[in-house]
């Protein structure tokens, strides 16, 4: 089965083999509000770990997104470009960002389990 | 700093809303539906809004005061009519906007309608203005909310019956619940609406009685695209100390009767009238999907800065985002090629009239 991790930054990370699909969790969605624009990162780009890797933008603001793990992006969702309102929608299913070719899978290992990231999400907006 | 609660704090909580701190005040910046659904409801029913955070200055007595106020205000008091309402301006000596501003003519008086960051400083400034010979009341007794949209005149008219007869920009005494509300057809919505002055007991009420008439409260968040695609200034943002109204292109509120007169920062804008303005605010479209938010730094196609981004959204019923923003005068004629720069790349725009969504208010029309 694949491995569902989440980062401070509230994004959610799927690892199948090598291939990570990266989206942003629900809680962020509640926090940023209805999403009106998004932006992805170049497909064949090479992103770093932390690194700034799209922008979402709401009715109220703009908020960067970051890649939780490095790696080349193999895929970007086109879908939540067309229409963002998608991610507010179904965030952590169809509407993810995009695809990385994962670089080092023990990048892995810092990142919160479900349950971990429920109490900091808890936490952090309290 | 004390952090102020309005008479509707508790059924704001009630209706799901978030709140943040806006002039003072604990306010609603959405509700449960979020800021596109309320928007477009207010745009196809009504919308509730709490605007009690603003301030309502009563000013009466004495003989002189159309003259004096005058002195103040660029408007033509004179001309008034008892109930009619007029926007204008408070300005410095510069010309300036220290806040723009509804009056209305009361029967003993006028009552000045002020942003809320602005009315503690707007009352000392205007009462030193007139020498303290008459009579101003900065009522804090009062709550003030808006109700907007084309459906606003049957759920206003069910709860207070006859006010669907008032015409835009006029207002009358009317009674709720055996007290005496004032009532303006007014708004800052781009939608036909009202704006109900009533005291903090009845507010509550009142409010619960236009929700069981099917409409809904709306936050600041909606208020604000509201009111960009409605083309209107939002003071901080749009209007502020360094900014006249002809070049917030708000000419059209200084009546051709005033340009002569004496008013506070008459000699500056009469001035500007003769000899034009340096900068103009102008409406903005983008031509991408890319919101250019308020301070994004406004160019030419060689490259040369030329303003300023004052207000940027995504305009929920034109679909796209909107911008307002000030340029070189220059720049202002609709249909010019600007770029905008948005993390750290140049998107191209246009500027185009204002205001972004127009209503027909028989079919209900949007230009974009």
């Amino acid at each position: 089965m694949s491995e569902v991790k989440y980062s401070k930054e509230h994004e959610w990370i799927k690892l199948d083999g090598e291939e990570a699909t990266i989206g942003i969790t629900k809680h962020a969605t509640e926090m940023l509000g209805d999403i009106v624009f998004t932006e992805l990162p170049e497909k064949g780009s090479n992103v770093d770990k932390d690194g700034t890797a799209g922008v979402v933008e709401s009715t109220k603001a703009a908020s960067d997104v970051y890649t939780p793990v490095s790696g080349e992006v193999i895929d970007t969702n086109q879908m939540i470009i067309d229409d963002p309102s998608k991610i507010n929608e179904d965030p952590e299913e169809s509407a993810w960002f995009f695809k990385l070719k994962i670089k080092d899978k023990t990048e892995m290992d810092s990142l919160m389990n479900k349950e971990e990231y429920e109490k900091f999400a808890k936490e952090t907006s309290a | 700093m004390n952090i102020k609660k309005t008479s509707l704090y508790n059924l704001h909580i009630k209706y799901g809303g978030k709140l943040v701190v806006f002039a003072g005040y604990q306010m609603p910046i959405q509700y449960k539906d979020g800021i596109i659904q309320e928007h477009k409801y207010t745009r196809s029913h009504s919308g509730i809004f709490d605007v009690s955070h603003m301030g309502q200055l009563f000013i009466s007595g004495g003989d002189d005061l159309i003259n004096d106020l005058e002195k103040i205000f660029p408007a033509d008091l004179k001309k008034m009519k008892t109930n009619q309402s007029k926007y204008s301006f408070l300005m410095n000596n510069k010309g300036g906007i220290q806040d723009d501003l509804i009056i209305t003519k009361t029967s003993d008086g006028f009552l000045i309608i002020l942003n809320a960051a602005c009315k503690y400083t707007d009352y000392e400034v205007i009462k030193s203005k007139l020498d303290n010979q008459y009579k101003l009341n900065l009522d804090e007794s009062l709550s003030l909310i808006a109700l907007q949209g084309p459906e606003a005149k049957n759920v206003l008219n069910k709860v207070i019956p006859g006010c669907d007869s008032l015409k835009f920009m006029n207002g009358n005494n009317y009674v709720y619940k055996n007290e005496k509300v004032y009532i303006t057809r007014s708004g800052y919505t781009g939608e036909d609406g009202f704006e109900i002055s009533i005291k903090h007991s009845d507010a509550e009420t009142f409010v619960e009685s236009l929700i069981e008439n099917e409409s809904k409260l709306i936050g600041l968040g909606a208020r604000d695209t509201l009111r960009m695609e409605a083309g209107l200034c939002l003071y901080g943002n749009d209007l502020d100390n360094d900014t006249s109204p002809i070049e917030a292109n708000l000419k059209w509120a200084i009546p051709k009767s005033r340009i002569e007169t004496e008013f506070v920062g008459s000699e500056v804008l009469k001035n500007q009238f003769q000899s034009g303005v340096k900068k103009l605010r102008v409406g903005i479209k983008p031509d991408s999907k890319v919101i250019a938010r308020g301070n994004t730094k406004i160019y030419n196609d060689k490259n040369q800065e030329i303003g300023k981004v004052t207000s940027g959204t995504f305009g929920p019923s034109v679909e796209h985002p909107i911008a307002m923003g000030y340029v070189d005068n220059s720049y202002s004629t609709v249909n010019t090629k600007i770029f905008l720069e948005v993390r750290g790349k140049k998107i191209p725009a246009n500027i185009c009239n204002l205001p972004f969504y127009k209503k027909n208010y028989v079919k209900g029309e949007i230009n974009v």
